[in-house]
């Protein structure tokens, strides 16, 4: 099925007579395996509204990512939430959605900064597992007019609706941007370093860490962003703060910085293993233990000040299973098919919590055709 | 307004109810006699009043569950409360109601600078969070005008905002985690030190669901370092169209202030003969706040001053001192307790798209002669979170009932330019009968799912919201 606008889409789900599988630009096969009919959104494309002046854009589901951030490029602004391109990691080709970024729920290293996906999306509208459209937020930046299933939406993988419309909350780009490295920490060092650092004033903006580069040195990367001589001022700044911990180094060059930060976003380093890949998003502080905890040979990388692991493992490994209770949670993002039917892809929730989910998807879609058990 | 009919059934077994809560909570945690249950008759929305069936003070989570575990028992309807500080009537009793004041909750769990987080029962109020960090130069960024009195529990549940946004966002974007207690007495964690919802984002919903979900008991809130510096600069215009326009040229221009507040004249005269904080009479007046290094600022404020020299301002004063700043936010802190002591007043909340602003203001401003009431504009222009403030006599018959009449027509004005009813206050019952203007069926109908799922049973705070013809059979059932 290949709706083309909203109302078809609505009749397309209204008359499906089985599940249905939901594809944006089908870069982003993250979930356990589901069976259905494709039902594609990239049909429902285009820009409806973009005002620079009140920082906001609203757009149809199925329009590229590229479009969107070409036209706000234009007006010098961009989607502050640095959404990862998946392609490389999980070894897809495609034209990546704005749909999929927000069904996904799709950050990046600015996350830390600046906030998710779900804290930039203002609105949708989306048809539910009867057909109905449903729309919910708004194009304004401070709405709280009833439920907030914006949120709700941002992150459920058409598992409670098919999005049709989204608005967004776009931000100024910035003139400059810097990076700060530091040479051979420790996972510990690193994180240590990383909180003293989003512990100051001077507005960073990411902070990874990746003890498997290129040429087999650690290195922790610390990103400064704004008008020029702010950026200088707080990278002399943190330089100082940094002092003593491991070799600095810093770069400017501002295509240079863009691409590292590029590569962290992507989890580069993992593109070409054969590893399964696991994204756990953990309390800073606790990651170093949590990977010490992980099968030998597991290969870790960290961005979000150490909140967000990358983990690559043997095939078919239960992480979860390996490293125990911690508090947070592990994403299966990427493994064959058989082991993602064998393991919870989203980490199971406590009963209770379980139960209000599954509460939910059987309000939204009563019938269970929307990517059914992709969340499990 | 109307409210549901109170259970005759609950009523008449008072006696009962409040025996088996103070079976489970110390005896002056349950209030219920008449002359003290007065004191939870209403909150900030002082218009409407219904003192309680009784208040209970739980003391901990555990409390918190064997109370709800009573009342979804015996049927009786919760109304959840902070500090009572709602503009929408958000914490407004039934006489069948239990109110569940969570004052007594007000302790700090946790506080950990290494990640950035502080863990509260949520009884304590918005300013003390701030104040529990601030030695070490952190802060909670939520900064609703009224944080000396409302409780992080009110803030949750009505997602509340505040000045500072622009930069640092709502509620929402800066709470981590809850421990929040289902009706049905169980207790469940969602969220915490980590970001991100792992599977559905529930934290996502409950924040600003006002106290229709849950009761929440504890909440971890993202702390941030305090920036080095920051500095306001003030400027007048000749018209509310022109500091609109210069609105939206800064914003444009890439620079980000934290916070761009916006005066009219009724405003600017009421606050000026109660604070004298110095202000220019003119049309409008902008407050536009940057932070960083004194650099930083310095080079923000020129691109800020620049832009507004291209709009011929009327008044450009850069503050210079610490001393300065103050005055400079003076008459803006002052706006609401200034227009108390002239009048009565209603105040709204309704959120606009910013490129919309001299259209509405305009709009207003003639319905304002229509009604023959006035109203001044305070607002948070930066994000089109308008609140304009309408003077009424409630002494003088017909005079609220006109007001509310106008206030809904403004809040119609707000959807049809595509903005909302409420842009931080909540809807609560003030809001409730006009959410059919801004939603179709269709999606009120999926957020009373959320309800149905959370509290089958639609017994807290069932009233508020959603108009009472739309949840009927719902609360019947
Ligand atoms: C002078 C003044 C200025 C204000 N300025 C602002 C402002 O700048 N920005 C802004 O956003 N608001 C503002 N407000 C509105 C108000 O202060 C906020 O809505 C505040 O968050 C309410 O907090 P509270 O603790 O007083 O909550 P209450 O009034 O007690 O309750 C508010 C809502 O939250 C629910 N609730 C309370 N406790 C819980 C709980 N434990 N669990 C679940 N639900 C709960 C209640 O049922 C109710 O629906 C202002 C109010 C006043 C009087």
């Amino acid at each position: 099925m290949n709706p083309s606008n909203e109302v078809e889409l609505s009749e397309a789900i209204a008359s499906a007579k089985g599940p249905l599988s939901i594809r944006g630009g089908g870069t982003r096969p993250i979930g356990s395996p589901v069976t259905g009919d494709l039902l594609s959104v990239a049909g429902l494309s285009g820009i409806e509204l973009y005002e620079p002046g009140a920082l906001t854009i609203v757009v149809r589901a199925g329009t590229a990512l590229a479009e969107v951030e070409k036209a706000l490029a234009a007006e010098n602004q961009r989607l502050a939430f640095e959404p990862m391109d998946h392609r490389g990691l999980l070894g897809t080709s495609g034209t990546p959605t704005i749909g999929g970024v927000v069904a996904a729920n799709v950050s990046g290293p600015r996350r830390i900064q600046v906030g998710a996906a779900r804290d930039h999306l203002l609105g949708v509208r989306f048809v539910d597992g009867r057909g109905s459209v449903i729309k919910n937020g708004g194009r304004v930046m401070k709405n709280v007019t009833g439920y907030d299933l914006v949120k709700l939406m941002a992150g459920s993988f058409g598992t409670l609706g098919v999005l049709s419309e989204v608005s967004l909350k776009v931000l100024p780009k910035t003139d400059a941007i810097a990076s700060l490295m530091i040479y051979g920490l420790s996972d510990d060092g690193a994180v240590a370093a990383m909180s003293k650092a989003l512990g100051s004033p001077f507005e960073v903006s990411g902070a990874a860490h990746v003890n498997e580069s290129a040429d087999g040195v650690a290195v922790t990367f610390i990103r400064v962003e704004g008008f020029e001589a702010s950026v200088a001022y707080r990278l002399a700044q943190l330089t100082d703060l940094l002092a003593g911990r491991g070799e600095i180094v810093t770069l400017t060059d501002h295509d240079k910085v863009a691409a590292q930060w590029r590569d962290i976003r992507d989890a580069k380093s993992h593109h070409a293993s054969g590893d399964d890949i696991w994204r756990l998003s953990v309390k800073p502080s606790d990651a170093p233990a949590i990977a010490a905890r992980m099968p030998r040979g597991t290969r870790v990388t960290y961005d979000w000040a150490g909140g967000l692991i990358w983990a690559g493992t043997d095939s078919g490994t239960d992480l979860r299973a390996a490293i125990g209770p911690f508090n947070g949670h592990a994403t299966l993002i990427r493994a064959d098919e058989a082991t993602r039917a064998a393991l919870p892809v989203f980490h199971p929730e406590p009963a209770p919590l379980a139960a209000i989910s599954h509460g939910l998807r059987a309000k939204f879609d009563p019938r269970g055709i929307l990517n059914p058990g992709l969340m499990g | 307004m109307q409210m549901p009919v109170p259970d005759a059934a609950v009523l008449s077994k008072k006696a009962r109810i409040v025996e088996l809560l103070q079976s489970v909570l110390p005896k002056e945690a349950v209030i219920h006699e008449p002359e003290e249950t007065r004191a939870y008759e209403c909150d900030a929305l002082t218009a409407y009043k219904c003192p309680p069936l009784a208040a209970v003070l739980p003391g901990s989570t555990e409390q918190v569950a064997a109370v709800l575990r009573i009342c979804h028992e015996e049927g009786v309807p919760v109304v959840p409360r902070g500090s009572g500080t709602s503009l929408a009537g958000g914490a407004l009793p039934t006489a069948d109601c239990i109110i569940l004041g969570v004052a007594r909750l007000n302790a700090v769990l946790e506080t950990d600078y290494d990640n950035r987080f502080i863990r509260v029962q949520t009884g304590r109020t918005n300013l003390s969070v701030t104040g529990a960090v601030e030695e070490h130069e952190f802060f909670y960024a939520p900064d609703p005008s009224s944080q000396l009195a409302c409780a992080i529990a009110g803030n949750i549940g009505m997602n509340s905002g505040g000045a500072h946004c622009l930069k640092y966002g709502v509620t929402t974007n800066n709470l981590m985690g809850v421990t929040m207690v289902l009706m049905d007495g169980t207790i469940v964690e969602i969220g915490g030190a980590h970001l991100d919802a792992g599977g559905l984002d529930l934290l996502g919903v409950v924040c600003g669901s006002e106290g229709q979900l849950g009761v929440v008991t504890e909440a971890t809130l993202r702390i941030l370092r305090k920036p080095e510096g920051a500095r306001p600069v003030l400027m007048g215009f000749d018209s509310n169209e022109v500091a609109g326009a210069c609105v939206s040229d800064i914003i444009k221009a890439g620079v980000l202030p934290v916070a761009i507040e916006f005066m009219d004249r009724p405003c600017i005269e009421a606050s000026e003969a109660f604070a004298h904080a110095g202000y220019p009479i003119c049309e409008a007046l902008l407050i536009v706040e940057v932070e960083g290094s004194p650099a930083e600022i310095d080079e923000q404020l020129g691109v800020i001053l620049q832009i507004a020299r291209s709009h011929n301002p009327v008044e450009l004063r850069e503050s210079k001192s610490a001393e300065e700043s103050a005055k400079i936010w003076l008459g803006r802190k002052s706006a609401f307790g200034a227009m108390g002591q002239i009048n009565d007043y209603m105040c709204l909340d309704g959120t606009i798209p910013v490129s919309s602003l001299p259209l509405v203001l305009r709009r207003i401003g003639e319905m304002s002669k229509q009604y023959g009431l006035d109203v001044a504009n305070v607002f948070h222009a930066g994000d089109g979170n308008m609140h304009p403030l309408i003077l009424f006599d409630a002494n003088k018959p017909g005079d609220l009932e006109l007001c509310e009449a106008f206030g809904a027509d403004i809040l119609k004005l707000c959807v049809e330019v595509g903005g909302c009813l409420t842009g931080e206050h909540g809807v609560g019952v003030e809001k409730r009968d006009l959410m059919l203007n801004q939603f179709t069926a269709d999606d009120l109908e999926a957020q009373l799912w959320v309800k149905d799922v959370f509290d089958p049973a639609w017994l807290l705070n069932p009233a508020k919201v959603f108009p009472l013809s739309v949840t009927q059979t719902r609360r019947a059932a």
